[in-house]
């Protein structure tokens, strides 16, 4: 272009290059941490932030501990989750002992080590399912609320689809057709809630994202619809994707602490199948007799679960304005 | 005119079709029209139309700022949106010639925004641009201020990060937000509404557009930031040789900062002069009401009250007789039997669209 040049010089930029890029990129940062910690510092501030957070620690802590023992101190023919085998107990179940914490199953092997081992595959199956959603459903949503007539009708009857899907009983009948393992099962879990009901939520709110002047304004400077999708809709959609997360965490475990107890599931280990192994034993209906083999595996679906939910409820908190308590 | 008295003196004299490197004005508009649909599904057709903007034409000199003026819901920012080819036209023709090259490279003929697409589009975001009216709601707030003045440069591929940080602290400095460097990475939320207006101003003319539409862009700032972003956005059409489109309710805001000003009543442009004819001289019914309603600075006088009766009527498929017909003081059966009347020349550059004058 010919136009005269009507800026004169700037006199604020006198700064070598290479350091006025790296001050560029440092307060990027620093933006970004600022906001982390005012929205992490909301987060902590609920109860109900710190209870879940305290949970999920310990057991992800419960997760990276089982290797460890495994490699250290526990012999893998006595407490290998599947194959282990406690030959100085008498009679199999055993109560807990000093050896074996948590006692052992009707097969003989150690309960704490089958916790401990489970537990890493149900952090594995609850975030990849969870991802998958939120991938998914941010995505429809935006296209759908952006474009509008025929997409929105299509994706939208398509959520209908899977919210009137019975979720477990559709996942009875594909365990049937083809072994289901840990990865497809997360899959499908993801498929089913990211074009169901979170597609839904985050569609309406991209439709409220859609008519703010800003978009209008992008559209003005020449950007296309993939630069609105993306760098104006979608970041609005995060917290809230973010929010559905956790409540996805929840439900995929539940689903698979279901299949596993139904027998249905392609596992080494789970603690829907340490439950299983004590029902085709007959031991379930022994009360609190054999409190060991259901209440720790029992617990923990509920406990994690629960923590999960906890760690959206909080999260609603720091996403959603209107919830968050004015205390300054 | 005694009546616009009380409003300031443009400060610069009007000077139409400046720089005119070549033939025809930088904006001709013929016939514009948008209907709105009222009702209506994807099996039934609708039933009526809101006639939003109603065969409208006006032309543009290169660097002239026309201001258009009319009262609420009469379709000014209508056709603004429709300029810059945020809202599809029903009919009409929208043709833009810019200085340097007043051909569209792909086509040969005039920009014609209604027939763009991809590439072509964008090049024509490049040098048609808009200055929305709320500074609140038009910047997204996750956004950085460079991240929202640098927007048209980095969809438009313009230079590297270097080039756009280099522009974005030089607009800063030139519409006053000084030091630029301490605005860079602040949100719009940590802004002034006269601040963010400035940089809803910067956004707008970073890529140095050759016509940009203002949508009221002081209505939403108090009294004491409004002159200066005015005056601002003066002295940038001066020095970066840009037209205005000035959409605005405000009579003495199109004053100061209009060559020209069209008058709009429900869709249709009722009268087009040179500010201060129009302002002295106002020919049509509704000019004439408009004037006599700017407030004087003297709360000793006594005046008339405007005379023309009842309220604003609806724009939903109106008779097509004149549209002022049921609020005009000069009314004859002459109007109520014939279609609105057509734009014309009544004196030298005055433009006005009625029977009676």
């Amino acid at each position: 272009m010919t136009t005269p040049e009507p800026f004169g010089p700037t006199p604020e930029i006198a700064v070598d290059a290479g350091s006025r890029r790296l001050r560029f990129v440092l307060a990027r940062l620093r933006l970004v941490w600022r906001s982390f910690r005012s929205g992490g510092g909301t987060f902590l501030e609920s109860q109900m932030g710190r209870l879940s957070l305290f949970i999920i620690i310990v057991y992800a802590l419960m997760a990276v501990a089982h290797p460890i023992l495994m490699a250290s101190v526990w012999d893998p023919a006595t407490y290998d989750p599947v194959t282990g085998y406690s030959f100085d107990q008498v009679e199999q179940p055993a109560p807990p002992s000093w050896k074996h914490p948590l006692g052992t199953d009707p097969l003989g092997r150690d309960v704490l080590s089958q916790l401990l081992y489970s537990t890493r595959s149900e952090f594995v199956l609850g975030i990849t399912a969870a991802l998958v959603t939120v991938t998914i459903a941010t995505f429809v949503g935006a296209v759908a609320a952006y474009y509008g007539r025929v997409v929105d009708a299509f994706f939208m009857r398509l959520a209908d689809l899977m919210i009137a899907l019975p979720a477990i009983s559709l996942l009875i009948v594909l365990s049937a057709l083809f072994p289901l393992n840990l990865f497809y099962l997360a899959l499908i879990i993801g498929v089913l809630s990211g074009f169901g009901g979170t597609a839904i939520i985050l569609k309406s709110q991209a439709l409220s994202i859609k008519v703010k002047p800003f978009i209008e304004a992008a559209r003005v400077a020449g950007g296309g619809h993939f630069h609105i999708i993306f760098v104006h809709i979608i970041p609005h959609l995060l917290p809230l994707a973010l929010l559905y997360m956790m409540f996805t965490v929840t439900s995929a475990i539940f689903a698979e602490a279901v299949l596993s107890f139904l027998g249905l599931l392609d596992l080494r280990m789970s603690w829907g199948i340490m439950i299983h192994t004590a029902n085709t034993g007959g031991y379930l209906l022994g009360g609190t007799r054999y409190w060991w083999l259901i209440v720790p595996a029992g617990a923990s679906i509920t406990l994690l679960c629960s923590a999960f939910y906890l760690a959206g409820r909080a999260l609603d908190e720091v996403v959603n304005p209107r919830l968050r308590q004015r205390n300054d | 005119m005694e009546s616009a008295s009380n409003i300031p003196e443009t400060p610069n004299a009007p000077a139409t079709g400046t720089d005119a490197s070549d033939d025809g004005p930088l904006l001709a508009v013929h016939g514009l029209t948008k209907l709105f649909p009222v009702g209506g599904s994807p099996f039934r057709k609708p039933s009526s139309f809101i006639h939003a903007v109603d065969d409208v034409s006006f032309q543009l000199g290169h660097g002239e700022s026309l201001g258009l003026v009319g009262e609420s819901g009469c379709g000014k920012t209508t056709v603004g949106k429709l300029l810059v080819k945020l809202l599809e036209p029903t009919d009409g023709k929208i043709l833009f010639r810019f200085a340097g090259d007043p051909v569209d490279t792909e086509t040969g003929a005039p920009w014609d925004p209604a027939a763009m697409r991809g590439r072509q589009l964008r090049s024509f975001r490049r040098r048609v641009q808009m200055i929305f009216q709320d500074p609140y709601e038009s910047m997204n707030p996750r956004r950085t201020i460079y991240d929202i003045i640098s927007e048209p440069l980095s969809v438009q591929g313009m230079g590297d990060v270097q080039y756009r940080v280099d522009r974005v602290l030089e607009i800063l400095t030139l519409v006053g937000l000084t030091p630029a460097g301490a605005f860079l990475f602040r949100h719009p939320h940590e802004l002034s509404g006269g601040q963010r207006q400035r940089v809803a101003i910067a956004r707008a003319l970073v890529i140095r557009p050759s016509f940009v539409v203002a949508d009221e862009p002081t209505s939403m700032l108090d009294v004491s930031s409004r002159t200066g972003v005015m005056s601002l956005m003066q002295d940038l059409a001066s020095e970066l040789g840009v037209a205005y489109l000035y959409v605005t309710h405000d009579l003495a805001v199109a004053r100061y900062m209009c060559h020209r000003i069209a008058v709009m009543y429900l869709g249709k442009v009722v009268e087009l002069a040179e500010t201060e004819e129009l302002l002295r001289n106002p020919l049509h019914p509704y000019t004439k009401a408009l004037l006599s309603a700017v407030p004087l600075p003297d709360p000793g006088s006594r005046r008339e009250p405007p005379d023309i009766r009842g309220d604003l009527a609806t724009p939903i498929d109106p008779p097509t007789r004149c549209r002022f017909y049921e609020r005009c003081p000069a009314a004859t059966a002459h109007c109520l039997n014939h279609p609105h009347p057509l734009l014309e020349e009544k004196s030298p550059g005055h433009l006005v669209a009625c029977y009676e004058v």
